[in-house]
């Protein structure tokens, strides 16, 4: 038998890649912090991520990681945008089910993350913006070191009220397009004493990205984070 | 070595990134080769004998110890289609990542090395086998299983097919995924001596044709 082939000779100075929530890379540097954006189809995760590019592409090394449901959309928008330079925008394909690939089987979310530090690393930060489904679909915790839940006022006021893991255990919570409260005839109030009870002390920001402040609140909020992450 | 281990690494929620291929099955249905659940038996059937057998061989062989090195070099020469070499060096890097974490073992340590963007699917799939203490035949199962599980619960997702009637079709190959998968073994044990020429190397020239337009399309649900 061949046994004394090549799996018993390599030597490496390294080991081989990291596994999963690992906080080095294999050259024993710290890796980027990874937050997750989740949340429905059409809520404003995508346009969050664009914001947060063009608010702290200057203080910070950024990348984003993209799961499409069925085409490359939101990493073209990312792209046509102009927010990063291409090389730090990677797109994965998710076959039919966002939500396996951010929580049950997140090795294809896992590379892209390790490949982005590996090709225009190193980084600070990398945002890994989920495809969007249901209520109940959240990131793996060895995938993300922290989640942003992002619903809308337009998708109705009693989303906050029915809860689900997204909503209930997010670290942030963002209830975005307050612009079109008054169109949709969403009580605010409500959504936000609905978001308390279910949530607690869990932060919950509300964000119209037409209006002045547009993502300053949540551009904060990862800034504390990543002082966070860095003294951990 | 225990044989649970088999259920653990042949379960479809292992988290070794297959759940996002179709195994051919979404360029089929888009051509029109599977419609229901006899075309989709028939596609399976295909694809066990051909593509099935030649990475149960590849699987056993590795389980074995065969050489992975030059494993991978007939795994490629078997894989005409540039677009499947990538599929399958992509889930053989996320085998690999699972394998690490679910076997720790030093050989998969060195592979990964050795491959750090992913050997085969169906080479780290056998030294995975390796390391969770089973045996060529374990291995070749497992691989000849895969070549048509994941193709049926795409189906099933594609074309909203009766769930029972995917796994029916899988439960009719049964009988002759026995026969694959200890040919497949069989094979593995005469490359050990005879170098890994003596591995299959049966093609299906619709899975490499289909894989190539579907790697082109722009909207798609499975990458592969
Ligand atoms: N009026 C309004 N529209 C918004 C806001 N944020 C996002 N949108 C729009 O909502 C649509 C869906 O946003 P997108 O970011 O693609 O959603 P995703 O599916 O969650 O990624 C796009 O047309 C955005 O321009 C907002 O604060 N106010
Ligand atoms: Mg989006």
């Amino acid at each position: 038998m061949h046994l004394d082939h090549s799996l018993s000779s390599s030597h490496s100075h390294h080991g081989p890649s990291a596994i999963s929530a690992d906080a080095h890379r294999p050259d024993g540097s710290r890796r980027a912090l990874r937050i997750g954006l989740g949340g429905p189809v059409g809520s404003g995760k995508t346009a969050t991520v664009a914001a947060l590019c063009h608010a702290l592409r200057d203080e910070l090394s950024l990348a984003v990681v993209t799961n499409d449901i069925y085409t490359r959309e939101d990493a073209e928008f990312l792209l046509r945008e102009a927010v990063l330079p291409p090389e730090r925008i990677a797109a994965v394909e998710t076959g039919a089910c966002p939500h396996t690939a951010i929580r049950d089987d997140i090795s294809a979310n896992l590379e892209a993350v390790e490949d982005l530090e590996d090709e225009v690393g190193p980084l600070d930060l990398i945002l890994v913006e989920s495809g969007g489904d249901n209520l109940t679909a959240t990131f793996s915790k060895g995938l993300v070191d922290a989640q942003i839940f992002v619903i809308d006022v337009a998708g109705g006021d009693d989303i906050p009220r029915k809860g689900g893991p997204g909503v209930t255990t997010a670290d942030l919570l963002v209830v975005n397009k307050t612009d079109l409260a008054p169109y949709v005839g969403s009580d605010l109030g409500r959504m936000a004493a609905d978001a308390k009870a279910q949530r607690a002390e869990l932060p919950v920001v509300f964000q119209s990205l037409r209006g002045d402040k547009g993502v300053a609140a949540v551009a904060d909020w990862v800034r504390g984070q990543l002082a966070a992450w860095r003294a951990r | 070595m225990t044989r649970a281990a088999l259920l653990v690494l042949a379960d479809g929620r292992f988290p070794a990134g297959g759940h996002a291929h179709s195994g051919g099955a979404e360029a089929a249905v888009k051509a029109g080769r599977i419609t229901d659940a006899a075309s989709l038996e028939e596609f399976c059937r295909g694809r066990l004998h051909t593509a099935g057998l030649v990475s149960a061989a590849l699987a056993a062989a590795a389980a074995l110890g065969l050489d992975p090195v030059e494993l991978d070099e007939a795994a490629e020469a078997r894989t005409p289609s540039p677009a499947l070499r990538t599929a399958a060096r992509r889930l053989g890097r996320q085998m690999m990542r699972a394998a690490r974490a679910t076997w720790p073992h030093p050989e998969l340590d060195a592979l990964a090395r050795l491959f750090p963007k992913g050997a085969h699917q169906p080479v780290v799939l056998g030294v995975a086998a390796r390391a969770a203490g089973l045996g060529p035949a374990d291995a070749a199962y497992c691989s000849a299983y895969e070549s048509v599980s994941g193709a049926a619960t795409a189906t099933v997702r594609l074309l909203s097919l009766d769930p029972f009637d995917a796994t029916g079709v899988l439960a009719r190959l049964a009988p002759e995924l026995d026969r694959v998968a200890l040919a497949a073994a069989d094979a593995a044990r005469r490359a050990v001596d005879e170098g890994v020429d003596a591995l299959p190397a049966r093609s299906a020239p619709l899975l490499e044709i289909g894989a190539e337009a579907h790697a082109a399309w722009a909207v798609r649900l499975f990458a592969s």
